[in-house]
């Protein structure tokens, strides 16, 4: 073994591959190396080091590999490349470009092909912000170029250590992504180095080039009333939806992407069907953004590492998609990152961790499935940048837990770490409730945490969303009666509270994600509807008998059920809201039908 | 330069272990014992010992026994003259037709499909079971399993669907296949004359466990080939918790932690590696699967129906001999309804269940003892009418058909505004003839 760079392979399994390296070489945890197979270059990230022997999980399938071949080790970790030209992009697990990548292949994906993650060619036109002479850290400005609607600012890399400061700056003009634009010397120790419009960072380290961390505040609005009325979403806060099978995560998810107010949107698919990544791949490029007017696959990203593709890369894709979040966020944008689903990608880690011979924890879970899910949703927050401004990453992830049971580890230790609980039933999926989320077992400690940028719109609004909480509970009591006794067996009283929380369910609850209009409710609309439906709910109706309340409540229910598919302030609408009001302004009197 | 090795140190369950040098992963070996050859795949290297996975079983085989490497992975031979062939567990021909020695050979469990070449799928693959094509139509590309418990007849429904559905070629793979189902497969297929557009890779129960990795791999990877070459393909695969079990027994033999009941870690990725072979190929053919996946003790939380179900498109539930209409699943069918299948599919779908579900509630109504209602007969009349018409398995009719039937059906047992249909179906479809008698 002369040269002391290489290693050779001693031992295979699976994606699992072992190798032994010359006595004295230095070996990095999670490097990044390549193994020659059958003329292919197969690269792969260190796991583990054992004295002279080191294992390493091959991102690719390893048919073929042969004990002997040759490893070579690149010195660098697992790095996401980063810089204008991302979005739009569909990626792979690796952050290759999978529109490229067919362009030069066939069908499949062939073993062994790494593109360029970003257009090397692509001029971009930079503009300075700053003078030679100038002290920056790691995470300042430079200058910006126009990516799309964004001003995409060019930022030292995240790398450097200390203060530098800028030898050259070059002048306004278009660059490519690899040519220097600017010279900056260390204020330490002289040390001189070039900066391009494009950086590479690790992938497994949070990127924590900003000024301070700030407690999350302020909501990020998802358009989906369920979510931001009763368990809203803070911007740089952490959600998780576990659901059983055909309980919707993925329609929600979809509606979320469309919708939600966010800058950018990152779609990590990870470990599932190709068909719904297909979906969005095809669809977004067509679909209008709400925001600006153009194209939804504008502001998005995918990474896109499905079900059928190496596990190893499927463990990787969500980092990549989260270090492309941090990135933007530096940027001072306001991004969203769905991942679906995050139990494939800790299953990557069991399968890695079952090959290494650990031992296993609860359901062959490694020990450490609890630390690397805390990693992965701490990375997420509200963070004041140095120029003052704030970014925000926000992330949401899809679990998927065996036989829909909540107590297994992924879900557990999730919920852990998150802000915010969505969690999908089965009974109300059956039931055709949609989205799916229970509203008696979810929640968000947000709402609290948000209470005095809520209450902007209206005073004491956290307090009316405790209330309808209450009802739902109360309704849903009375419910669980009524199933027993049958409906004879109740009081009026019950009675009307029970019909009251159908209301709120059917017309705020419930959100038909097929529909024009209902799909996604603006802030405005949601104010003014839940108000309204606040009206309903504090009003002492009284009636003379069961049969009339059923009666005159289903006249209610039903107007409110029409309200919420017309435009909002639309004629049919203000028709509906007008006989609304009137009926619970003249309640008392029989409202006709 | 095919190397012999004639020292086994290791034989545990159906893995055996043999000092080798320049072998590769996942490359294949010949095993020859007194009792025969067997094919054997590499399964693991640890420095010179080569891990072999036998796919005859290890029974038999001794210590002193030859084992020649081929220096190549599974292969499979492709071309047109594989129709109306039959296969077993190992690829080799079982029906005494010519020999395929001079077909090109593909290599089995080949990469996945990029998904930027996938499309949208839009094709409705019309399979003359009513309440598969009204209720839950199956549309090209999609990956559906049938759940059922042991003793549905799951093999009759799904030779039923091989024979009448309209695809370009049909492979069957079966995976620790009773011998009578076998025969009852080649024999329906026969009778009903498409066993000349199709292909069967035939595991039979007696047949080694191993065997039974290869058939969805083998049955897929030919599938493939005509997708690419623009085949409409189906894939019946039966069953896939067999399969399942396969997997298990070489975890456990390989020391494998297990996760769940025995099961590998890597299950799911294990399934969804080939489900995800469902494809719509842009600017060519695809494939459909539709497999069976049996579930022990009617349980669908056990982690084979578990995890398929995360993977899989939607689902079929087999119970009584009947599809069942509640809990069966097409997920892909909203993007044929009434778009590539007629107008008024949607509204008969949905009037139909909603009508049927009623029904079973009057049922359970008067099975505690209420009172029956003129109301009541008619549901009544309309359950009976709905399970001769749609249900029952022998029913045999296209797609338009079963929507005609179906206004029938309705305006023989309900009045127009009872079915909540909005009216311009109404005046279109209603059999006025009919109108209800009450």
């Amino acid at each position: 073994m002369g040269d002391l760079s290489k290693g050779r392979i001693i031992a295979i399994n699976g994606p699992l591959a072992t190798c032994e390296v010359g006595q004295g070489r230095e070996v990095l945890q999670n490097e990044v190396a390549y193994v020659t197979c059958q003329g292919a270059s197969l690269k792969a990230e260190v796991i583990r080091v054992r004295g002279r022997q080191i294992d390493m999980q091959v991102f690719e399938s390893t048919t073929g590999m042969i004990v002997g071949n040759e490893v070579t080790f690149s010195g660098e970790l697992l790095s996401a490349t980063l810089g204008p030209g991302i979005l739009g992009m569909i990626y792979d697990g690796l952050q290759n470009p999978l529109t490229h990548l067919e362009n030069e292949q066939s069908f499949f994906l062939k073993r062994g092909q790494y593109l360029n993650s970003l257009n090397e060619e692509r001029q971009w036109n930079f503009t300075p912000s700053v003078a030679a002479g100038a002290v920056v850290k790691a995470g300042h400005y430079l200058g910006s170029v126009p990516e799309g609607l964004f001003k995409h600012h060019t930022v030292v890399p995240f790398s450097l250590r200390g203060t530098w400061e800028i030898v050259q700056i070059m002048p306004e003009g278009p660059y490519r992504v690899s040519e220097t634009i600017a010279v900056l010397k260390s204020t330490e120790d002289g040390r001189e180095t070039p900066v391009t419009l494009k950086q590479e960072w690790p992938v497994k380290m949070p990127v924590r080039a900003y000024q301070e961390r700030l407690l999350p505040n302020r909501q990020l609005l998802t358009q989906c009333r369920l979510i931001d009325i009763f368990f809203p979403l803070a911007e740089g806060g952490t959600a998780c939806v576990p659901g059983p099978f055909g309980a919707g995560k993925t329609v929600l998810q979809q509606i979320i992407s469309r919708y939600a107010e966010a800058d950018i949107v990152i779609i990590v698919a990870c470990g599932e069907r190709a068909g719904e990544v297909v979906e969005t791949i095809r669809e977004f490029p067509e679909l209008e953004d709400p925001k600006t007017g153009g194209s939804l696959m504008n502001r998005t990203i995918i990474i896109c590492n499905t079900s059928s593709m190496p596990v190893a890369a499927r463990e990787a894709s969500i980092y990549t998609g989260i270090t492309i979040g941090e990135y933007y966020r530096s940027l001072g944008l306001k991004v969203l990152l769905l991942a679906d689903s995050t139990s494939r990608w800790a299953q990557a880690l069991r399968e890695s961790s079952a090959r290494l011979e650990e031992i296993p924890g609860e359901e062959a879970f490694p020990a450490y499935l609890e630390s690397r899910i805390a990693a992965v949703y701490e990375r997420a927050g509200l963070v004041q940048l140095s120029d003052g401004s704030t970014g925000s990453l926000t992330v949401i992830g899809n679990v998927s837990p065996a036989g829909g049971n909540f107590e297994e580890p992924v879900t557990q230790n999730t919920l852990k770490v998150v802000g915010a609980f969505y969690g999908l039933s089965r009974s109300r999926s059956d039931q055709r409730r949609y989205p799916a989320i229970d509203p008696l077992i979810s929640w968000s400690l947000y709402l609290r945490q948000m209470k005095e940028s809520l209450a902007e719109r209206c005073d004491g609004w956290v307090k009316l969303v405790e209330e309808v909480h209450r009802l739902l509970y109360a309704g849903s009591e009375v419910h669980q009666m009524m199933l027993v006794v049958g409906e004879e067996g109740i009081g009026l009283d019950d009675l009307i509270t029970y019909l009251k929380s159908e209301i709120v369910d059917a017309v705020c609850l419930q959100q038909d994600s097929f529909d024009v209009v209902d799909r996604a409710t603006s802030l405005e609309r949601q104010v003014a509807d839940f108000l309204l439906l606040m009206d309903m709910v504090h009003h002492p109706f009284t009636f003379e008998n069961k049969e009339r309340a059923r009666l005159d409540m289903t006249a209610l229910h039903n107007r409110f059920f029409q309200m919420k598919y017309c435009p909002f302030k639309g004629e049919s609408y203000l028709k509906y809201r007008g006989e609304i009001e009137s009926i619970i302004a003249g309640q008392g009197v029989s409202s006709p039908c | 330069m095919l190397t012999e090795h004639s020292h086994i140190i290791r034989i545990q369950g159906d893995i055996i272990t043999v000092p080798a040098r320049d072998i590769g992963y996942g490359e294949l070996a010949q095993v020859k014992s007194r009792h025969g050859t067997s094919l054997a795949q590499v399964i693991r290297l640890k420095g010179h010992d080569v891990f072999l996975q036998v796919f005859a079983g290890s029974r038999g085989v001794s210590t002193g026994d030859q084992v020649r490497f081929l220096g190549r992975p599974m292969r499979v031979a492709f071309g047109d003259a594989l129709l109306g062939r039959i296969f077993n567990g190992s690829g080799e021909p079982i029906d005494n037709g010519p020999d395929l020695m001079a077909l090109p050979k593909i290599e089995i469990g080949g990469p996945s499909v990029n998904p930027v070449r996938r499309v949208i799928p839009r094709g409705f693959i019309e399979t003359r079971v009513p309440m598969v094509d009204v209720f839950n139509p199956l549309v090209e590309s999609q990956k559906l399993p049938i759940f059922a418990a042991a003793g549905e007849p799951y093999n009759d429904l799904l030779a039923r669907i091989g024979m009448r559905a309209d695809a370009d070629v049909v492979i069957l793979g079966g995976i620790g296949l009773k011998y009578d189902e076998y025969l009852k497969f080649r024999h329906a297929f026969e009778e009903a004359g498409v066993i000349s557009r199709s292909i069967m890779f035939v595991h039979t129960a007696s047949d080694p466990v191993v065997e039974r990795l290869l058939v969805p791999d083998m049955a897929l990877a030919v599938a493939e080939q005509f997708g690419v070459r623009g085949k409409r393909v189906l894939v019946l695969l039966t069953d896939m918790t067999a399969f399942a079990d396969a997997l298990k027994e070489i975890a456990i033999s390989m020391d494998q932690v297990p996760s769940n009941l025995g099961y590998p870690g890597s299950l799911y990725s294990d399934l969804a590696a080939r489900y995800e072979k469902a494809v719509d190929f842009e600017g060519a053919g695809s494939i459909t699967i539709l497999a069976v996946t049996s579930m022990p003790g009617d349980d669908v939380t056990h982690p084979v129906p578990d995890n398929t179900g995360y993977i899989t498109e939607g689902q079929f539930y087999l119970r009584k001999g009947v599809i069942e209409p509640f809990g069966s699943l097409s997920r892909l069918k909203q993007l044929v309804i009434g778009k590539v299948t007629r107008a008024d599919h949607g509204v008969i779908m949905n009037s139909m269940i909603r009508l049927f579900a009623k029904s079973r509630e009057v049922e359970q109504k008067l099975a505690m003892g209420f009172d029956k209602t003129e109301d009541d007969e008619r549901y009544l009349r309309y359950g009976k009418l709905f399970y001769e018409r749609f249900m029952d398995l022998n029913v045999d009719i296209g797609l338009n058909d079963a929507l005609d039937l179906g206004w029938k059906t309705l305006s023989e047992c309900f009045r127009p505004d009872e079915v909540g249909i909005k009216q311009e179906f109404i005046d279109q479809h209603w059999a006025k003839d009919k109108l209800c008698e009450i």
